[in-house]
């Protein structure tokens, strides 16, 4: 109901929209399956934060009276193979997912934007040097290259954030280069030389702020990229250890007992398509409401 | 009057695949304190390469400055180190874009950009940052409410005045303006020249003014340098050339304003188009489309003569007549 009333008034808000911020959110609001998405991570994010108070059970309590529970009120989701709490261990679930969804898209955007904005703002043998590695790099595929970092450095949580992060580093620096490449070459760059700016503060202040839209976007897409990245590494048992409770490690050790207990794999394949729709809605809300095109 | 800005023999090039242009050709030009210069020229007279040829901003590479002096308080800015250069742009040389529309950044307000250039080059406190730049957008006819405004809720003559804020906001020595007020329309163009006419006194700082507009440098400037091909053809006060223009380009170039006097169906143009500055004609830059052109004039490049007193043309024609005339 109040979100019709939103739209009417919407384009008397954006005339008088003040920050850039206003702005976009004003447009995004216009995006109902944005809002969604946005809505399912706040409930996320707080089921992250909050997980002791929301989560019956702790989710390492082992009950071997219990095992294989369907759901049921006492065990909403069921139990697992050792009379886990199936809801407990996806509630704690989601704090190492959202943890290595942000954070691995985190080291991504910093180490990647950092390369790219180096190498579009100076171009040359620089750019040259800095994108073939990229180049090599996008070359294999994602996966396998997280597969192997994580080999290398062995299993932990840290570890898998890193393997995740590293191996998404190219898509930020294209994405990254390409448009310092746009910016730099507008005039308000050239004005900013003009009244006496260096060039680390033409590149941070003028220069990065304004390609961060596409960013934003890539991140935000990312991210559930990310989420999807780890838990197919825990799901090959390269991810978290056991008891920790990780989304794609529960459908791996619960792949077993697909047949004869559905439920076992169905809720933190749930859990995962949810996040990642959410993630991916929103970036797509993200990516019109940013784009300089559409603003009046 | 002391020359503010001295320019001797400047020659810039752009080195390219398809070869070399040469944008800037042996130009000389002076700017005492004080005066506006108006630099008026075809597009691709090498105008804007000079304003920032003088900034040191020639985009290195494909731009080169390969020869030539420019002398600012008497020092060489082409000899100086670019961490000396930063101090002297925005702060003692600031120049005004084109385009208001692109030459402020989109995502910072316009009280802050201004904020910018201070804090570049003065060290103030928070408040008296904000301060000064608030006087300085008031000087422009900015009100201090609109500080925390972002560009795209401004018009495009109220760009222009920030960024005229933004280049007057050090007390500069001299502005050099490159074509202010193309990008606006004819009543802000008044506007805005009426303006800039207005600080420069107030402020008492020189101007380079680039147009191609003859109508603007009549307003605005005390001295005129008419640019083709990359070098200056006549220089004089604006009086004199007014007046009495005599190199055939220049004569050229008033005979192609339209007047409201006569009734026209076609305007006179100069035949033919500016050269390819990649492929310089020899001789005089301007023989081909010359009307008077003889046979000296394709062999070789015709010396800066004083004709009166502070009016210098290049062209044979006069180097003739004052030989007759001895």
């Amino acid at each position: 109901m109040e979100e019709s009333k939103f739209i009417d008034k919407d384009k008397k808000y954006e005339k008088k929209g003040k920050s850039q911020l206003k702005g976009v959110w004003t447009r995004l609001k216009k995006d109902k399956l944005a809002l969604i998405g946005l809505v399912i991570l706040i409930i996320l994010i707080l089921m992250a934060i909050f997980a002791n108070f929301i989560a019956p059970y702790e989710y390492d309590t082992q009950n071997l009276k219990n095992t294989f529970q369907s759901p049921s009120l006492k065990h909403l989701f069921g139990t697992d193979e050792f009379g886990r709490d199936i809801f407990s261990r996806i509630v704690y679930g989601s704090r190492i997912s959202l943890q290595v969804g942000v954070i691995a898209v985190g080291i991504a955007v910093v180490i990647g934007g950092f390369l790219g904005a180096v190498a579009g703002y100076y171009s040359g043998k620089i750019d040259n040097v800095i994108m073939r590695i990229m180049d090599v790099l996008l070359s294999i595929p994602q996966m396998l290259l997280a597969i192997s970092i994580v080999a290398a450095l062995g299993n932990s949580l840290i570890n898998l954030m890193v393997a995740v992060g590293v191996s998404s580093i190219p898509q930020y620096a294209r994405i990254v280069r390409a448009s310092v490449i746009s910016i730099k070459n507008q005039e308000f760059v050239e004005s900013a030389r003009a009244i006496g700016s260096s060039d680390l503060r033409i590149i941070f202040k003028h220069v990065i702020p304004n390609c961060l839209a596409p960013v934003i976007v890539q991140a935000t897409l990312g991210i559930g990229l990310a989420i999807l990245t780890a838990a197919g590494l825990s799901f090959i048992g390269l991810g978290i250890k056991p008891p920790t409770p990780e989304w794609g490690a529960m459908l791996s050790g619960s792949r077993t007992y697909i047949r004869d207990y559905t439920y076992m794999t169905l809720f933190p394949g749930i859990a995962i398509v949810i996040t990642i729709f959410a993630f991916n809605v929103l970036g797509d809300g993200l990516r019109d409401a940013l784009d300089p095109k559409l603003k009046q | 009057m002391e020359n503010l800005l001295e320019i001797k023999n400047l020659s810039i090039e752009y080195v390219t695949d398809d070869g070399i242009n040469k944008a800037v050709n042996n130009l000389n030009l002076k700017i005492r304190e004080g005066e506006t210069l108006g630099f008026v020229g075809e597009t691709g007279a090498g105008k804007t390469t000079t304003a920032l040829g003088i900034m040191r901003l020639v985009p290195n590479p494909p731009g080169k400055i390969v020869g030539g002096e420019i002398y600012f308080e008497g020092k060489d800015l082409l000899k100086k180190e670019e961490k000396n250069l930063r101090e002297i742009r925005g702060n003692k040389i600031s120049m005004i874009f084109q385009d208001p529309m692109t030459s402020l950044n989109p995502i910072i307000t316009v009280g802050k950009q201004v904020e910018e250039v201070i804090k570049l080059h003065e060290e103030l406190s928070k408040d008296e940052l904000r301060n000064k730049a608030e006087k300085m957008l008031d000087t422009v006819g900015i009100r201090k409410e609109r500080f925390d405004d972002y560009p795209h809720q401004f018009s495009g003559g109220m760009k222009q005045r920030v960024v005229i804020a933004m280049a007057l906001a050090c007390n500069p020595k001299l502005i050099i303006a490159d074509e202010p007020t193309t990008a606006l329309d004819v009543t802000i163009q008044a506007q805005v020249l009426e303006l800039m006419k207005e600080l420069k006194i107030k402020f008492n700082t020189s101007m380079l003014l680039i147009t191609h507009d003859l109508g603007v440098v009549a307003e605005t400037c005390d001295y005129v340098s008419i640019m083709y091909a990359g070098s200056s053809l006549e220089y004089g006060d604006v009086e004199k050339i007014y007046n009495n223009p005599l190199h055939p380009y220049t004569i050229g170039l008033f005979n192609s304003i339209p007047s409201l006097d006569e009734d026209k169906e076609k305007l006179d143009v100069i035949p033919g188009t500016p050269p390819d500055p990649s492929n310089l004609p020899t001789g005089c830059r301007f023989h081909p489309r010359c009307s008077h052109c003889m046979e000296i004039c394709q062999k070789s490049l015709p010396k800066s003569i004083e004709v009166e007193n502070g009016h210098f043309v290049s062209c044979f024609l006069y180097d003739k007549k004052m030989k007759e005339g001895k």
